[in-house]
């Protein structure tokens, strides 16, 4: 489990995507929003290289992203990774918001938090859509478990 | 004059060094584009009336300055396309057609781009022909000796390109169309960077054909060249079939119209393409000796800064002198991965061009998935280079 699930652990998603736009809202310049992205993604560790199978890339963006996942007590655990630090820092985001939750916590959120912290505007149109598979994927994953 | 250039970007003054994708376009190219539609707006070729007769004109100039700008011999020898990748999709589909057969061969390089690539590969698979590919070694030069082992009496054409988007490297291509010609194999030479970065004259290179984009020589976008010696336009079928581009037409038989027309069906990009002569006048400014000493001083200086920083390696090497390399360098970063780099970059204000850059060949060729390109057009200055190798190492010392 990444640090990042931890901290949020004991919130509910809602609390959870709140705190996110907080801690994000005090970044004003670009560049230290990416200080803290590389940094959540240096802190995603442990994921297999036997897991870096073509089922589980996530596809559209210029890096590659794996995510895998298992399902624990009826709570989903995501793991992942990405071959650049900014995308495993978004992923790594992402996942400290919904691993450890049901499948319907995550089915109940439209995830508008990464509008909020302004992700989606501010990467160029392919990061976008690589942001938006990864979400997608999380939520298929979601709904595949419910 | 480049009123793009003055704008910022998230705060910052924008550093474009994307310019081998596409150049920014100055006023003068602006107010052609403009004209063209405000003022004089009528399908051309096809109407007596004066606004016809003025888009017709412009039109038509154009053509009369690309000739001049690669001294072709006639201006019958120049089509105007929608860019690189159509002129050398028409040249493909068209000398296929009447030249090649089955168990034929074509060459390509290395170092081409997917354009240069893919519709070799889709006339070879129409004709059941083979494709044979001329290697480079690892400075990024062709290596020649090879040319003479793949070139049969099989071969049919041979296309390559004058400069490499990734490795800015300038190929003898004089060289390889003779070593061709000594074969009797014509030669399409894709200028698509050639053309803004050398002086071209296609009847001392002696090539058979050499296509270009009009958006990265400072023209519109949606505007290409095609030229071609008129031994082969001739001898090729139209490539379309349509208006404009016909003789006489009827159910039972249908005559083409002669050159450049029979490889201009429909109504073409009037506007844009009347943008080639403004472009062209510029770049005939751009001979002015202050300037090309400007842009060589910063090609000099981002190659020593780049190759003395040893976290960093380039793809296209020149040996010697500088000649052979113009200012354009791809290149990556050991351990960071480039799409971080130019994300960063980004955000102070710097485009700068990252990933496979529409050569995968060639990335695999050098065991990469992408690689970081800035290239550098005459507008740019000495500040902007020394700003980006600023934000450069503080966008490395961020990832590593
Ligand atoms: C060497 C080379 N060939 C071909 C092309 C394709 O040009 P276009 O996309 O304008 O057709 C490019 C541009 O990206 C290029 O740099």
């Amino acid at each position: 489990m990444p640090e990042q699930g931890d901290r949020y652990v004991d919130m509910t998603l809602r609390e959870a995507e709140n705190a996110i736009i907080d801690e994000f809202s005090m970044y004003e310049e670009w560049l230290d929003k990416y200080e803290y992205l590389i940094e959540l993604g240096k802190s995603l560790k442990d994921y297999p290289e036997s897991a870096k199978t073509d089922d589980k890339l996530i596809k559209g963006c210029q890096s590659r992203v794996w995510l895998d996942y298992r399902v624990e007590d009826g709570r989903i655990i995501f793991n992942a990774d990405s071959d650049a630090i900014i995308t495993k820092g978004i992923i790594s985001l992402l996942i400290g918001l919904y691993s450890g939750r049901t499948s319907e916590e995550i089915l109940s959120s439209d995830f508008s938090v990464v509008e909020k912290i302004g992700l989606k505007e501010n990467l160029s149109p392919t990061r976008a859509n690589g942001l938006v598979s990864m979400i997608a994927k999380i939520r298929e994953i979601a709904g595949i478990n419910a | 004059m480049f009123p793009v250039l003055s704008r910022k970007v998230y705060g910052k003054d924008l550093v474009y060094f994307d310019n081998a994708a596409t150049s920014q376009r100055p006023q003068s190219v602006l107010d052609m584009w403009m004209r063209i539609s405000s003022e004089s707006n009528a399908n051309i070729h096809r109407a007596v009336h004066r606004l016809s007769d003025e888009a017709t004109q412009a039109y038509e100039q154009s053509r009369d300055a690309v000739k001049e700008f690669l001294n072709a011999s006639c201006r019958e020898e120049i089509i105007f396309t929608s860019g690189t990748t159509a002129s050398v999709n028409l040249v493909a589909y068209s000398f296929g057609e009447a030249f090649l057969r089955e168990g034929d061969e074509v060459i390509v390089t290395e170092a081409e781009h997917h354009s240069n690539i893919v519709p070799w590969q889709l006339m070879c698979k129409r004709k059941g022909a083979v494709l044979k590919v001329l290697p480079i070694d690892d400075s990024g030069r062709l290596v020649l000796e090879k040319l003479d082992e793949l070139l049969s009496d099989k071969t049919r054409i041979m296309a390559v390109t004058h400069i490499s988007n990734v490795l800015g490297i300038i190929n003898p291509v004089k060289e390889i169309i003779e070593k061709c010609h000594s074969k009797g194999v014509p030669v399409l030479v894709d200028g698509a960077q050639g053309a803004v970065h050398c002086k071209v004259d296609v009847q001392e290179m002696d090539c058979d054909f050499y296509v270009l984009s009009g958006h990265k020589l400072y023209a519109a976008t949606g505007t290409g060249v095609l030229y071609g010696k008129k031994k082969y336009l001739d001898a090729m079928p139209p490539y379309m079939g349509g208006g404009e581009m016909v003789g006489t037409v009827s159910f039972e038989e249908t005559t083409y119209a002669p050159l450049p027309m029979k490889f201009e069906a429909g109504t073409q990009n009037f506007a844009s393409t009347a943008t080639f002569k403004p472009a062209l006048e510029f770049v005939n400014l751009l001979n002015d000796k202050e300037l090309v000493g400007n842009i060589d001083n910063i090609r000099d200086y981002l190659f020593t800064e780049l190759s003395n920083d040893s976290r960093i390696r380039i793809y296209g090497v020149p040996r010697g002198t500088m000649d052979e390399k113009i200012p354009l360098f791809s290149f990556t970063v050991e351990g960071v991965h480039h799409e971080d780099l130019s994300l960063i970059l980004d955000k102070m204000g710097i485009a700068v061009r990252s990933g496979q850059m529409c050569a995968e060949p060639l990335m695999d060729r050098f065991g990469v998935t992408g690689m970081l390109r800035a290239s550098v057009a005459p507008y740019n200055t000495m500040e902007e280079a020394e700003y980006f190798v600023k934000c450069l190492n503080r966008a490395i010392d961020m990832l590593i």
